[in-house]
């Protein structure tokens, strides 16, 4: 084709390759950061008519809804920010933020996130709508037992996409780019012919899919031609793969409103493009910055329509568009080249944001130029996180990609059922409470025997707790079968499974919220002896810790070893149940900001932490719990096993005083480089970096209007500070920030 | 099996970025011999203190860290008087040595057992060397002790040929000025190796501890030093 004149390699032009095509093609980048130019005229103009937007939007949380039409591929007239400023175009409805309405993952989702924001979906509409179709939440309540009920209702399984799209599927966007839509539906219909054997529901099921998916090509097209595009036949130039790539991904959220939609791994790919046109001068340095600073804009100004209660689960409307930068081709050369710099230059040009959510995959061996330089963006704009590539490299390839906050997944080939998370506090106190919750008094896990005596012993308390985990873990698998069984049927994400083989490896993504505690609380039990209150319906609302016992976070083996085993246990305990599709599960410690929630909804707990207390976020110890200093505090977190356990990911987030990582700003570069490489090294899986002032957030608290910018890392995403609620913001302050001694 | 030594810790930072090359984890151990007027941790004065650990125990902590330390940080042994304890930090250093780590000290050149000290520098990669007075007057009065024990200390230091860093807190009014700072420019001219030359503006967030340890506090009076006006001078120092 005449689109690929210069690139080399043969493998990827026959089969659909895009890791083949990449390998041949990239030029790594070894040198500084030098050669990066500013924002460009045009893209000033868009970003200046977005910032006013922005503003606007965040006075009412929702700036416009499109109330005549539904989510769809091509339901939706063409829309611009600054029609003549704009190099990459596309927007989800036909004006900027302007919100869609997604029936199919539940309607009474819609209805409420309507109401909340003042907003009436046109009558004929909704009446034609809840007339003819069931949604994915119909269908999920219609099969979910009492057990999957209650445990829901009392927060033991908390935050169940069983209501709105499930998201954390990565379509492989550079597909369009590279192929073509005439290519990719080509090789979906060679894929169809081959699905003969009509034997069982899963062929018949496939058949269905492989044809929405040829559907979902088809409407691409279309809505690509509104725009003046031709997608059928691959990019012929930088503009053109940036352009597909992005359109590609549009399609996706137009169609659905999945939690997290991340964007892959994009900057090696489009380097390729970047670097044809500057060798061949079509392109100049200022352009191709251009292109991923407006490449970018609309990444930022992805919507999708939340209720105020989501908010405050997940806050600050994030849509996880996570952009996973750098990590290494082998052992030998890094895959990061000269748009890996222009992707984190972004936030020079156009200021810090928390989407998209860049993520740094980091390597012992990166180059230390880009090393150095993601750190400088990081101290400089709080906004990057950071992934251990030489611990999912060998499990997922070198083309994988960051899924939502820290999941891998090896793009093209693989997709995930997203599961939420148990509440693990809840698990241990059921164990106290003879399977009653402590705050209701619900029965929720039947046949538990109810402990006795005033001092808790550590052994009787296992004997419960491994009956309540062991049921809780047969609801939650349950609940997740249904999820997805359902979620396939009403809200199939057609247009992101085009980009994706037909037969997939599929990961079902469980959760833990809560390991600090649970952790503490046992070697309180065993270390501190602890002394039980109950309530006058039994149920246990205070302890008392009589001695000083190891808290998770300082590096002690003795309690760390407990966190360690706990993740193990449940492991085990998932790997019993079949899944749907065959799926193999994965479990993440990571809560989002969701951990300001779980803490409301739980009561006291053994290692001494009051009712309603937030939890840590993911896997961070106890706020206040670690006390010998940054590195034991990281240390700790590296000792939850990753590899055949915690696969879905091991959030940790980090905070310092910038006079504690340095003098100057030299100083705290090179720093910040040897505290990731010795995390790294030493096994741990994820970072989320901060470098504030602690005075600073207190105060953007009291006077947001004197930082209307400032991004924050909390856990697995970066997020507006003033957009987090009162509760969110008190709970990061209270955190501890690793200070100089 | 080996006897280890055994001597009073008063804490453990595994993350110090500021005191010595890289990352460093910082031994505190406890007891000082002096009682500087600005000192902000007077809780590692005594002698003795709860934490009582073998040198063994503690190069295992600090070894636990050697990801983050070994490529270019190390340890530093601080206090307190780390010299207070020759002995118990001689055979620390030997071990961190042995184990492959920099080793850096961060002392005020006395309460030493004089015995001792080659030995100790020898195992010691770098020392942080705070300077209180440059006269004998001056430095009574900052730290209640005759200078002589220091001097002997720098002797010896010039004959090890030890890379140094020298340190000195500036106090409002008593050496905040450019007279002070030229006479000691003059004065460090006679310690050998120095790397470094920092000033460490004084502050006041000791205060809380005297008041919980019912100790008095003699710089009530004074502001804490003015950063910027700190960091000119140590240009000046270091021109």
């Amino acid at each position: 084709m005449n689109e690929w004149v210069g690139f080399k390699g043969t493998k990827w032009q026959k089969d659909i390759d895009v890791e083949d095509f990449i390998v041949n093609n990239y030029q790594e980048y070894l040198e500084d950061d030098s050669f990066l130019t500013g924002i460009s005229k045009k893209t000033s103009k868009v970003w200046n008519k977005c910032k006013k937007l922005l503003a606007k939007e965040a006075i009412s949380g929702v700036l416009d809804v499109e109330t005549f039409i539904m989510s769809g591929i091509d339901n939706f007239e063409v829309g611009y920010i600054d029609r003549s400023n704009e190099v990459i175009v596309g927007l989800q409805t036909d004006a900027p933020l302007k919100r869609i309405v997604n029936p199919y993952g539940g309607y009474r989702m819609v209805k409420k996130s309507l109401d909340a924001y003042g907003f009436h979906l046109e009558k004929e509409l909704e009446e034609s709508f809840k007339e003819f179709r069931k949604t994915h939440n119909d269908g999920v309540f219609d099969a979910y037992t009492d057990e999957i009920k209650k445990a829901r209702h009392n927060h033991l399984i908390t935050g169940l996409p069983d209501a709105y799209g499930r998201g954390r599927i990565i379509g492989d966007y550079r597909r369009l780019a590279l192929y073509g839509a005439d290519f990719l539906i080509d090789e979906k219909k060679k894929d169809l012919s081959k699905l003969t054997e009509i034997t069982d529901v899963s062929t018949i099921q496939l058949r269905e899919d492989v044809k929405e998916q040829i559907k979902a090509l088809e409407l691409i097209k279309k809505m690509c031609s509104r725009y003046g595009f031709d997608v059928s036949r691959p990019a012929a130039n930088a503009k053109e793969a940036i352009q597909w790539t992005y359109f590609a991904y549009l399609a996706a959220i137009k169609q659905n409103n999945g939690a997290a939609t991340s964007i892959g791994r994009n900057t090696t790919f489009f380097d390729i493009y970047i670097e044809r046109d500057i060798a061949s001068g079509i392109l100049t340095e200022e352009e191709a910055q251009e292109l991923i600073d407006q490449f970018v804009i609309k990444l930022r100004l992805v919507r999708h329509l939340r209720t105020p209660e989501y908010n405050e689960l997940f806050a600050g409307d994030p849509t996880w568009v996570t952009e996973s930068i750098g990590g290494m081709l082998d052992n030998e050369k890094s895959l990061v080249t000269k748009t890996s710099y222009r992707m984190l230059n972004s936030l020079n040009n156009i200021g810090e944001s928390a989407e998209p959510n860049l993520t740094v995959l980091w390597s012992k061996k990166l180059p230390d130029n880009f090393k150095k330089f993601a750190s400088k963006m990081s101290i400089k704009t709080h906004t990057l996180q950071f992934e251990n590539d030489d611990l999912m490299r060998p499990i997922y390839g070198n083309d994988y990609a960051i899924s939502c906050c820290v999941s891998a997944l090896k793009l093209g080939y693989q997709t995930q059922f997203f599961g939420a998370r148990i509440n693990f506090v809840k698990v241990l106190l059921y164990a106290l409470n003879g399977g009653r919750d402590e705050i209701t008094g619900d029965l929720v896990i039947e046949g538990i025997d109810e402990l006795e005596g005033e001092y808790l012993d550590i052994d009787e308390v296992l004997k419960q707790f491994d009956k309540v985990l062991k049921k809780t873990v047969k609801i939650y698998v349950d609940a997740l079968n249904i999820i997805h069984y359902m979620h396939d049927k009403y809200a199939y994400e057609s247009s992101q499974m085009a980009f994706l083989n037909t037969n997939l490896e599929y990961l079902m993504a469980f959760g833990l919220a809560g390991i600090s505690i649970v952790t503490d609380s046992f070697s309180a039990m065993q270390f501190g002896h602890v002394r039980v209150k109950r309530d006058d319906r039994g149920l246990t609302n205070a302890f008392d810790v009589e001695f000083d016992y190891p808290r998770y976070g300082n590096n002690d083996d003795r309690v760390d070893a407990v966190a360690k085993n706990l993740v193990k246990r449940v492991y085990r305990e998932l790997k019993k149940h079949p899944l749907y599709k065959n799926a193999v599960p994965t479990l993440s410690l990571l809560t989002i900001t969701s951990n300001v929630v779980y803490g409301k909804h739980t009561g006291a707990t053994p290692d001494g932490r009051k009712s309603g207390v937030p939890f840590s976020p993911g896997a961070n110890p106890s706020q206040g719990a670690d006390k010998n200093g940054a590195l034991a505090s990281l240390s700790s977190v590296a000792k939850i096993p990753y590899k055949d356990c915690c696969q879905d990911g091991v959030s940790n987030t980090f905070s310092i005083v910038p006079n504690a990582l340095g003098n100057d700003e030299e100083a705290r570069i090179d720093n910040l480089v040897k505290i990731l490489d010795g995390y790294f090294n030493s096994g741990a899986h994820h970072l989320n970096v901060n470098v504030l002032d602690k005075d600073l957030l207190i105060d953007a608290m009291h006077n947001p209007n004197k930082y209307p910018n400032l991004t924050i890392r909390v856990s697995g995403y970066a997020v507006n500070f003033n957009k987090l609620t009162q509760e969110q913001k008190e709970e990061v302050i209270s955190r501890t920030f690793h200070e100089q001694v | 099996m080996n006897k280890f030594k055994s001597g009073y810790i008063h804490s453990i930072e595994t993350m110090g970025l500021v005191d010595g090359p890289g990352i460093r984890v910082v031994v505190f151990m406890q007891g000082c011999p002096l009682r500087c007027l600005f000192c902000h941790n007077p809780e590692t004065w005594n002698k003795k203190s709860n934490n009582k650990m073998t040198s063994k125990e503690i190069v295992d902590e600090v070894r636990k860290y050697r990801p983050y330390i070994e490529k270019d940080g190390g340890v530093t042994f601080s206090g307190g008087e780390p010299l207070l304890q020759t002995e118990y930090l001689l055979e620390m250093l030997k071990m961190c040595k042995d184990a492959g780590l920099h080793t850096c000290i961060d002392t005020s050149g006395t309460g030493y057992n004089k015995e001792y000290l080659d030995e100790v520098l020898k195992y010691t990669d770098l020392v942080i060397l705070d300077i209180k007075a440059i006269d004998d007057i001056g430095y009574k009065e900052m730290t209640g002790k005759e200078m002589i024990e220091f001097n002997y200390f720098v002797e010896i230091l010039n004959k090890s040929n030890n890379k140094v860093w020298i340190r000195q807190v500036i106090i409002p009014n008593i050496n905040d000025n450019e007279e002070y700072i030229l006479k000691l420019k003059k004065y460090i001219k006679k310690i050998k190796n120095i790397e470094k030359k920092e000033l460490l503006p004084y502050h006041s967030m000791g205060i809380e501890k005297y008041k919980k340890l019912k100790l008095k506090y003699r710089l009530i009076d004074t502001l804490d030093m003015d950063k910027e006006k700190c960091k000119k001078l140590e240009e000046l120092l270091n021109k």
